[in-house]
């Protein structure tokens, strides 16, 4: 233990690197096998964006498909082999594999480990005031399970019938016969058991984000002064914890049925010239248990975006966000009702139609709290002082996603109009605007705000405009016109539409802009990569709070060492929103300053927190060694 | 709509060589590490009047996107609850569509509005109790009445069938449609049973249930107009999912698990071809639950026509044990004697089958 007097901020830097003499690490156990939840975070946010650059390519191609049905693809061949067709087309099973892996890819690689991995990990113990998390062997494992889930998907792309075909759903039976679909073979065994170490790597860092939240907070930080970022990523950990087992089940059933001739979703199936034994199963108990999770799922990737951007929007308005209160408990609410809408993705599959009533009233509530969220960001924008750096553009761009894809939910919640939009082009407008792009432009946010505080340097702010500006209108050109395509009855996971005369030869031409508007916005995100990896090696160097921001990150050194403070952790007295306080000198005060230092600027009731503050300093419940030990 | 697409991709075009010019001067700029920017600066100001040019054009090109797509919509609803539903989509796409425009409005032109001013300061503004409350509860009442009108809608049209509603049947396979009907004489669709499938009897037809003598199975679906159709629904291998668009009716086919879904056709296909001016126009039915490689591909054509052109195409089919008398078989003694005249006669008999044609004439023969 170093001996430092680790008060006296003098030697504070002697006592950092005092620290790093004592606890050199190995290279492994510094950058491989780390326990640090700041490096763990990076290691979530590169395999994050190893799996969007997949994820979207993959896109682009089955955009191809559709959008230039003639088009000759031989120059793939060489990426793709035997998948492009004698004909110089893309084989159907192949389309439908492309499908699957993205929206696999997407939502549970890119926008659940991606985005909660890395801002969980890193955004946690900085904001709450802690040394690092509460297990960081249990942050270690969760990272290394996720990375075989990886490898094994990654795989499974290789396979010679392929990967995994049946949908980001896996509806049984289509997924559990081999003989039914190509994707169906050893791709869908890879799928299951690369998602069942998904799982696991999710429970193990939604138990550790958790724990932290409840017990490693430091002195001061109540849970009415905790960022929104934290409880959003709080509460998206307690939804995770709750819904994934319930996934893991499903996926274990259905690989009982496809190996052990159990008949848990299978029933009365004839294929493939023969009559199987199974009977009893029911395929739609999997869905029931898949939107279990699934509903939740999507809040799952929403509300750590919408509290990352909760943050963005007050500190770049210069403002307090608007309705903290009403902030959380509209939160709280998501978190409970997401647990029951999930029917309302199987309005149309047989289920008992009061089943769909009930259902229906369910979800229509759960739109009232996202309402809530979204009136509060625009009031947060309201007669603030507005800098529009990347991050705030990316913020503002997700509100309006937000809105926009929002809004249909209330159409398709209604299960008399979903009859007729189920499984169009509808709800992946829905859904894409809602889910897909709020989320990601969530993520892309968070890499722009906090990259000082993860690297040390400064992001090049032009190229995040016109990165901004083209992803924001790419994005809307390519999903909102899915909306006309879906009113007009377009089924989605349609590999063509010639087979049908009312899709056959109209909304040619849409289909066609909207995967050029594909490929424009899939290029500009080689803007971001670019900026990423030269401000990585070359940006301008960092201040140590360059948004002059108000919450504990920001209280660290430029580059956190191990450990996060070098001396003791900070004390926390007020809320992180005190933006423009009238009287204030400067338009923020961190978290940090006490009341009696601010008396110009207190209001009445925070006059009587002043006597409570000794009481504040004094305690010590989680930093006995007042250092990095 | 082909020029349109041209032009869209030459501003495309336009724009990307117009950010890879300024990209050029930023890439200059990255190294040099600049001095502290300052929040007033141009690309504030920038940054802040595209939210308004965007508004604009994306409200312009949104209206002026719509107005060119309604032609591809599809026709009103040819069955009576189709109707109704059309009624409530659009009335909701108008309040949340307002309600979409209204906020992004706001935002948009808050964004604008209040951007960075040197010396100026934000109000400090954490709350106010009463525009929470007012914002919570006003969405709440007018989604509470989107929902009580849909759930009303709903509750009907998954209500039982009429009395009287004709019975058809449609079972899914990868990778078409069967259609089978409760044939001319009882009008009741016989038992089926899944391990009774073979290439003949593609739906599992089961003779042990006299219903079931006189049904028979088509590639085409064939309905009368103006009075209720009750489709029993079935798939023999995975999910499909029966659409069809024109009649607004979507219902899944799940193996082991019938369901159903009726309605009122009120439009012949005759009518829809003079009404759309269109004398190809056929009604159709589209599969919308992924079930394998030919899924886009699954279609059947649906014909909608008056009840007596609907009698007389229906006793035009021959029922399923006609073709395949070798399926006489499987009937219980006790019920031969019904089954006798979907039968063809001994002498005719013979060449059809020689395995199970002996206990099928034999049975026949017992008859005379
Ligand atoms: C305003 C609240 C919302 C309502 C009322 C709502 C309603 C619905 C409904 C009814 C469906 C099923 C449509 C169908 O399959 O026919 C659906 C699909 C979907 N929604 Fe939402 N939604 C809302 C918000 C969200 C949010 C916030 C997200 C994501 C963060 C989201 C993501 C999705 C996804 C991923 C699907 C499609 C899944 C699939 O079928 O593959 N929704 N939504
Ligand atoms: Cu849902
Ligand atoms: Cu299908």
């Amino acid at each position: 233990m170093a001996t430092t007097d680790a008060t006296s901020t003098a030697s504070v830097h002697v006592a950092e690197h005092d620290h790093h003499e004592h606890y050199e690490l190995n290279f492994w156990r510094k950058y491989v096998f780390a326990e640090d939840h700041k490096t763990i975070a990076k290691q979530y946010l590169i395999t994050g964006i190893f799996w969007a650059i997949i994820g979207i390519s993959f896109s682009v191609i089955f955009r191809l498909q559709l959008g230039f049905p003639q088009m000759k693809l031989e120059w793939l061949r060489p990426i793709i082999g035997n998948w492009i067709e004698e004909s110089g087309k893309l084989s159907p099973d192949f389309y439908l594999a492309l499908v699957t892996m993205h929206g696999t890819i997407m939502v549970f690689f890119v926008l659940t480990a991606g985005l909660s991995g890395t801002f969980s990990n890193f955004l946690i113990p900085l904001q709450v005031g802690a040394r690092d998390m509460a297990s960081g062997f249990m942050n270690m494992l969760s990272y290394w399970f996720f990375f075989m889930a990886s490898l094994l998907m990654f795989v499974s792309i290789f396979l010679e019938t392929g990967p995994a075909a049946g949908g980001w759903v896996v509806y049984p039976p289509l997924s559990a016969l081999p003989q039914a679909h190509k994707g169906s073979e050893l791709g869908m065994t890879l799928w299951l058991s690369s998602m069942a170490l998904f799982i696991v790597s999710q429970l193990l860092g939604g138990i550790n984000y958790i724990t932290t939240v409840i017990n490693l907070r430091t002195r001061g930080m109540s849970f009415s002064k905790l960022p929104l970022t934290i409880w959003a990523f709080f509460l998206t950990a307690v939804l995770g914890l709750i819904s994934f087992p319930v996934l893991l089940s499903a996926a274990l059933l259905l690989i009982f049925d496809r190996s052990f001739g159990t008949s848990f979703f299978l029933s009365d199936i004839y294929i493939a010239g023969e009559a199987l034994p199974n009977v009893g199963g029911s395929p739609i108990l999997f869905q029931h248990l898949f939107w279990f999770l699934g509903h939740p799922e999507v809040y799952i990737v929403m509300l750590p975006a919408l509290g990352i951007t909760s943050e963005i929007i007050a500190t770049n308005s210069r403002k307090p966000i608007f309705g903290y209160r009403a902030m959380i408990a509209s939160m709280m609410g998501i978190a409970f009702l997401a647990f029951i809408v999930w029917a309302h993705h199987m309005f149309v599959t047989g289920m008992n139609p009061f089943l769909g009533s009930v259902f229906m009233f369910l979800t229509l509530i759960i739109a009232v709290p996202s309402a809530v969220k979204a009136f509060n960001y625009i009031t947060t924008l309201w007669r603030g002082n507005i800098r529009f750096t990347p991050a705030m553009l990316f913020s503002i761009g997700l509100v309006s996603f937000f809105i926009s894809g929002g809004v249909t939910g209330l159409i398709l919640g209604n299960a008399a109009l979903d009859i007729q939009l189920h499984d169009t082009y509808f709800v992946v407008a829905h859904f894409h605007l809602v889910m897909g792009a709020s989320s990601a432009f969530g993520l892309l946010a968070g890499v722009y705000h906090w990259f000082p505080k993860m690297f040390g340097r400064m992001m090049n702010d032009k190229l995040g405009y016109v990165h901004f500006w083209l992803t924001f209108i790419g994005i809307y050109s390519v999903f909102f016109p899915m909306h006309y395509i879906g009113i007009a009855g377009f089924p989605r996971r349609y590999y063509s539409f010639t087979s049908n005369d009312f899709t056959s030869n109209i909304f040619q031409d849409m289909n066609a802009f909207i995967s050029l508007a594909a490929i424009v916005t899939f290029s500009a995100q080689f803007l971001f990569l670019y900026n990423f990896i030269h401000s990585l090696i070359k940006g301008k160097r960092a201040t140590v709070n360059p948004w002059q921001s108000n919450t504990l990150e920001w209280t660290t050194p430029v580059i956190p060492g191990h450990g996060n403070w070098p001396g003791e952790i900070p004390a926390v007295y007020r809320w992180p929103y005190d933006y423009s306080k009238p009287g204030a000198k400067d338009d923020f005060i961190p978290q940090n300053v006490p009341y009696s230092q601010t008396p110009e600027s207190n209001l009445p009731h925070e006059k009587e927190l002043i006597s409570l503050e000794q009481a504040i300093e004094a305690q010590n419940f989680n930093d006995q060694f007042k250092q990095p030990h | 709509m082909v020029y349109i697409v041209g032009l869209l991709s030459l501003v495309f075009l336009a724009l990307a060589f117009m950010v890879f010019g300024r990209l050029t001067s930023v890439m200059k700029s990255v190294g040099t590490s600049g001095e502290q920017e300052t929040y007033g600066g141009t690309s504030n100001k920038i940054n802040g009047a595209m939210f308004m040019v965007f508004l604009i054009l994306g409200t312009i090109a949104a209206t002026w996107s719509f107005i060119h797509s309604t032609q591809y919509f599809l026709p009103e609803a040819s069955s009576i609850h189709g109707r109704r539903t059309d009624g409530l989509f659009w009335g909701s796409m108008a309040i949340v569509t307002a309600s979409a425009l209204l906020t992004n409005i706001l935002l948009f032109y808050f964004a604008y509005k209040y951007q960075y001013k040197d010396g100026k300061r934000a109000t400090y503004y954490p709350e106010n109790h009463k525009l929470e409350l007012l914002w919570t509860v006003v969405p709440a009442v007018v989604m509470a009445i989107m929902v009580f009108t849909g759930w009303k809608a709903w509750r009907d049209i998954m209500s039982e069938a009429p009395e009287g509603a004709q019975e058809v049947e449609l079972v899914g396979k990868q990778f078409n449609w069967i259609a089978r009907y409760p044939g001319v004489d009882n009008n009741k669709l016989g038992a089926f049973n899944y391990k009774l499938i073979d290439n003949n009897n593609e739906v599992g037809i089961d003779y042990s249930d006299e219903a079931a003598f006189d049904d028979f199975t088509a590639p085409e679906l064939h309905i009368p107009v103006g009075k209720p159709v009750l489709i029993r629904i079935r798939a023999r291998d995975v999910l499909h999912s029966v659409f069809i668009p024109h009649m607004r009716v979507k219902m899944d086919a799940v193996p082991g698990m019938p369901t159903r879904f009726w309605f009122h056709p009120d439009k012949t296909t005759e009518q829809m071809r003079n009404e759309t001016g269109n004398q190809n126009f056929k009604y159709e039915i589209a599969c919308t639950e992924i079930c394998g490689r030919g899924h886009f591909s699954m279609k059947m054509n649906l014909v909608v026509e008056d009840q007596e052109s609907w009698n007389k195409w229906c006793a035009e089919q021959k029922p399923l044990l006609s073709s395949f008398p070798e399926y006489a078989s499987r009937i219980p003694a006790s019920l031969k004697a019904k089954a006798a005249k979907y039968l063809p006669t001994v002498g005719a008999d013979t060449t059809s089958t020689a395995s199970t044609g002996g206990v099928a004439s034999s049975g026949s023969a017992s008859l005379r």
